[in-house]
């Protein structure tokens, strides 16, 4: 079993499952090719020999029947893992080591996989490039010195270089599917309160979203199908009967109707996003979609309206990183000014300019004008999908309006990269579930994603028609080892 | 002190000021575990023992409403005779401080849990309405402790998420006396609900207090100042009267008023600017994105209001009809449900000859001094109701007088003594055998004819000389009634 790395999380299991491989056998290939791949920084904290030992520890009485029986797995550093640092790519959280573990890692590990480490993310995922990480750039595995997308864009790099067989990330504007697209690979953010978001490092909490990420869509639903749970601890999940979406999987789309919203062609779209687009919805009639022109007319004011009410959220929930009780503390004069040098210090710019914008569309005075109209907006635009539901089954866009960028291109330019999430806000705000699937390339040989938007709690319903498409568009990601000396 | 003053208006050369004042009330609900979280609420704890991650407010800690709070919040509405509201919304008030761990309190800005109702006061001349603009749920921040060590400041994050209810009065009071009545009415209903205990000295019951004044007569509100955190009732009254008395000399000297959030020295006895209006914190309330709108129906509400006992006011109104109590004696005796419960298992054990009038005065006379004296709760009383009922009683049917009783009533206190036995014990028995009376007076008047004849001659003052004469000899037992009519007769 000479290839390990390559090989999809279904096939692992299948082969553990057979015993054709052990869990030892498989974690060293990943822990191996993870140890060549410095250069991609796709890691904040290894956890390796860790990992070595769970798997020895698991072979000697393997448990056959989990869903993820002795997988090492690398997670996004956003979940809060027991005993393991977590730091949501800031230097504010730079030796915190968790006492307790997200519900999702749990559900994960509860199913016999093997954590590999905490993979690389934009501080507190707020970014899409992977650039704001106070842990430095995640390089791109598609091309040097090219951006792998972001927030999750260490879990990105990772899943595309084969560090790891699947990983989760989360979504909060579109870090999930705009780094899988950045990436050839398949990204899944769920339906709001589908996963708990206990544990998780909050970004803006009725946003925030974990999913899974993956080389394939099999091995997404996989992943899903675990890590989606009815969780108490979260007031916002939510309890309602969660498919076995990988066995339920299922190729036939026919007679499936599939919208196609006309105020997602923007202005200054390159030409082969369009001609991608084309190619999408040939692919799905070729599944035997039907194909029907929608319009969701509040698309244009998706982005402004992500732009208040996350900042906004974010400003509260990053106040709790104070210097007082945990976390990277600054001497200051009193309490004011070690608040002032703790966090002038402990967060990076990208952080500090959402807080900033936070702080003031919550002011007195700005409230109604910025926050207040926002949320009314926010509703519009969730009244647009459920006006189109009435008539479709799904949804189909373009996941990006380019594919990846080189570093440094955009940093300095916060409303340039803030487009980048012009197709996947809206999904956010409106709390749908949405997956990007890898669906060609572009003149560079760079992969660019198809997103799939689906109805509320509807994650079968995308993960097939990305399954059947899938197959017609048989993508195949050109990824050379370039970083492998 | 304050004088007393029921109308408490002050006046000043030309003008007679009428004051205005408001209450917000902050209650800490009885729980057992906090508002979003499962840690212990117990007071007095060893610091940062009582500490959960959400408390402590870790990255990735969610909240989780306790239904056990959100339920105390709608009797403590319900016995405020408040409009509950179906749905509510729990905000975030954003501000930094040592003592808040999320950088947040989560509390209840636009849509409280319950919105206007009503508190009944009982003045001296008459009762009085106050209005209640609403409550809401929140949590209590932690505490920043000082004077500890020499460099910093130390902070205990056990009282952190406590919930507490803030019931904001209606600026409907107008002296201090009524801003007493008004705490105590409050505290009274919590306690017959079971739902905040209104202990002020573990600050289960502090309150911030809105003060203006008017020109008696006038409509318009003045301008308001807030006085921060008083949590004695005292206390209350005196800030009220120098925060007044401030505001008059201020407007009397042609200076206009600061609205401003003030501070009170229990030392000096006097406020304190803390902010002014400029410098209040914007608190950027927004709906907390962690926690879904708070939605009770109909039938929650409802089952709430089955389990609700009877308050202070029906009681009181039960017992002017069913005992024919005074107004004032039932006011004094359903203040406290523990002095209601007790005075109703008297009325209970005196049975069918029943007399609600020694009942009273013996409970609001006796066993109130011996409580007051002995600092204890009326639930500790060293007599039982059941004894004490036993005692008045014997007075009622003559086995002993009520000098006796007081006696008995002193012995009873050692170990909730039956009075029956310490009465028969110690021989106390009236003596009330008109033979035996008789015989104990001829005996008297025998030793004494000098003084009888005085009293023959008109000297009418010795009579009581023979009425004492006939207690002493008796050892206080004879039944006084008899021993006046026997020697009347016989003089």
């Amino acid at each position: 079993m000479s290839n390990i790395t390559s090989q999809s999380l279904t096939s692992l299991v299948k082969n553990i499952k057979d015993k054709k491989l052990s869990s030892e056998e498989i974690t060293k290939s990943f822990v191996d090719r993870s140890e060549k791949s410095k250069e991609l920084n796709s890691y904040i904290t290894e956890d390796f020999s860790n990992a070595i030992e769970k798997a020895k520890k698991f072979d000697q009485s393997p448990n056959l029947d989990l869903k993820l029986p002795g997988i090492p797995m690398a997670v996004k550093d956003l979940f809060c893992t027991k005993n393991l640092r977590t730091t949501a790519g800031s230097k504010i959280l730079e030796n915190f080591i968790p006492t307790y573990e997200s519900t999702v890692t749990q559900n994960i590990w509860n199913e016999g996989a093997i954590l590999l480490g905490k993979l690389n993310c934009d501080e507190f995922a707020m970014g899409s490039s992977n650039e704001t990480s106070f842990y430095g750039n995640v390089q791109n595995p598609i091309d040097k010195d090219l951006v792998p997308g972001g927030s999750s864009g260490g879990s990105a790099s990772a899943v595309s270089g084969q560090l790891t067989p699947i990983t989760i990330g989360t979504d909060t504007g579109g870090s999930i599917r705009q780094p899988a697209s950045f990436t050839g690979t398949v990204g899944l953010k769920p339906t709001y309160g589908s996963c708990s978001r206990y544990g998780i490092v909050a970004f803006a909490s009725s946003l925030d979203q974990a999913g899974p990420m993956a080389q394939n869509v099999e091995d997404c639903a996989l992943l899903q199908e675990v890590i989606s749970t009815y969780d108490t601890k979260d007031s916002t999940s939510t309890e309602y009967k969660r498919n076995h979406y990988s066995k339920e999987l299922n190729k036939d789309i026919k007679g499936k109707k599939i919208g196609i919203p006309k105020e997602y062609r923007v202005d200054g779209m390159p030409k082969e996003i369009e001609e991608l687009w084309q190619k999408g919805i040939q692919y799905a009639k070729d599944c035997g979609a039907e194909i029907i022109d929608i319009s969701l007319p509040h698309t244009s004011y998706a982005l402004p309206t992500y732009y208040i009410v996350a900042p906004a959220e974010a400003s509260s929930n990053l106040a709790r990183y104070d210097g007082v009780k945990y976390g990277f503390r600054a001497k200051g004069e009193n309490l004011i000014d070690m608040y002032e040098k703790t966090r002038s210090e402990g967060f990076g710019a990208e952080v500090q300019r959402r807080i900033m914008i936070g702080t003031y569309v919550l002011s007195s005075g700005y409230y109604d004008a910025y926050y207040l109209k926002a949320q009314k907006v926010r509703k519009l635009i969730k009244n647009d999908f459920d006006e189109a539901y009435k008539k479709v089954d799904a949804i189909l866009t373009p996941s990006t309006p380019s594919s990846a960028f080189k570093i440094g291109e955009k940093k300095d330019d916060p409303v340039s990269m803030y487009l980048n999430d012009i197709f996947t806000v809206p999904v956010n705000l409106a709390g749908l579930p949405a997956m990007s699937i890898p669906a060609g390339h572009d003149a560079n040989g760079y992969p660019l994603g198809l997103q799939i938007i689906g109805k509320a709690f509807d994650e079968q319903g995308i993960l097939n028609i990305s399954y059947a498409m899938e197959d017609k568009i048989n993508f195949k990601n050109k990824i050379t080892d370039w970083w492998i000396k | 002190m304050v004088k007393s003053n029921p109308e408490f208006l002050i006046e000043r050369k030309d003008n007679i000021y009428e004051v205005v004042i408001g209450l917000e009330v902050h209650a800490q609900v009885t729980s057992n575990s906090k508002l979003f979280s499962s840690s212990s609420t117990k007071f007095g704890a060893e610091p940062n023992t009582q500490v959960s991650l959400v408390d402590a407010a870790f990255p990735g800690m969610l909240p989780v409403i306790n239904e056990f709070c959100v339920k105390q919040a709608i009797k403590t509405g319900i016995g405020l005779r408040a409009e509950i509201n179906k749905r509510s919304v729990f905000d975030r008030k954003n501000y930094f401080y040592a003592d808040l761990p999320q950088g947040y309190q989560i509390s209840q800005f636009k849509y409280p849990i319950v919105g206007e109702g009503t508190v009944v006061l009982d003045m001296p001349d008459g009762q009085k309405e106050v209005g209640i603009e609403r409550l809401h749920l929140e949590q209590d921040a932690g505490k920043s402790i000082h004077d500890m060590d020499p460099q910093n400041t130390l902070v205990d994050l056990n009282r952190s998420g406590v919930a507490l209810m803030e019931i904001v009065s209606k600026p409907d009071l107008r002296t201090p006396d009524e801003v007493s009545a008004y705490i105590k009415k409050l505290r009274s209903i919590m306690r017959y609900l079971g739902t905040c205990d209104g202990n002020m000295q573990e600050g289960s019951l502090r309150a911030d207090v809105n003060v203006s004044v008017r020109l008696k007569d006038s409509k318009e509100l003045g301008t308001r100042c807030e006085i921060k955190n008083v949590n004695s009732i005292k206390f209350m009254q005196m800030a009220i009267n120098y925060e007044a008395n401030r505001q008059v000399d201020l407007i009397e000297e042609g200076k206009s008023i600061d609205q401003e959030t003030r501070l009170f020295d229990t030392k000096k006895n006097e406020t304190r600017s803390m902010r002014s209006k400029e410098d209040a914190h914007d608190y950027r309330y927004f709906p907390d994105p962690d926690l879904l709108p708070l939605e009770v129906t109909d039938e929650f509400v409802e089952k709430l209001k089955a389990d609700i006992p009877e308050l202070p006011d029906d009681k009181k109104k039960r017992f002017i009809d069913e005992f024919k109590v005074s107004a004032y004696e039932a006011t004094i005796l359903v203040s406290d449900i523990e002095t209601a419960k007790y005075f109703e298992e008297v009325v209970a054990k005196m049975g069918k000859n029943r007399d609600m009038k020694l009942a009273v005065n013996w409970i609001t006379g006796e066993l109130f001094a011996v409580l007051n004296n002995k600092n204890l709760e009326i639930s500790q009383s060293p007599i039982s109701a059941k004894n004490l009922a036993k005692l008045i009683n014997l007075i009622k049917n003559g086995t002993i007088s009520g000098k006796i009783a007081k006696t008995i009533f002193e012995l009873m206190m050692d170990g909730d003594k039956d009075p029956q036995i310490i009465v028969e014990e110690k021989g106390l028995k009236q003596q009330s055998d008109p033979k035996a009376l008789e015989a104990l007076i001829d005996k008297i008047i025998d030793d004494n004819r000098e003084k009888a004849i005085e009293y023959k001659n008109g000297k009418e003052k010795l009579f009581g000389f023979f009425v004492g004469q006939a207690m002493k000899v008796s050892g206080g037992k004879a039944n006084p009634q008899l021993i006046n009519e026997i020697l009347k007769k016989k003089l």
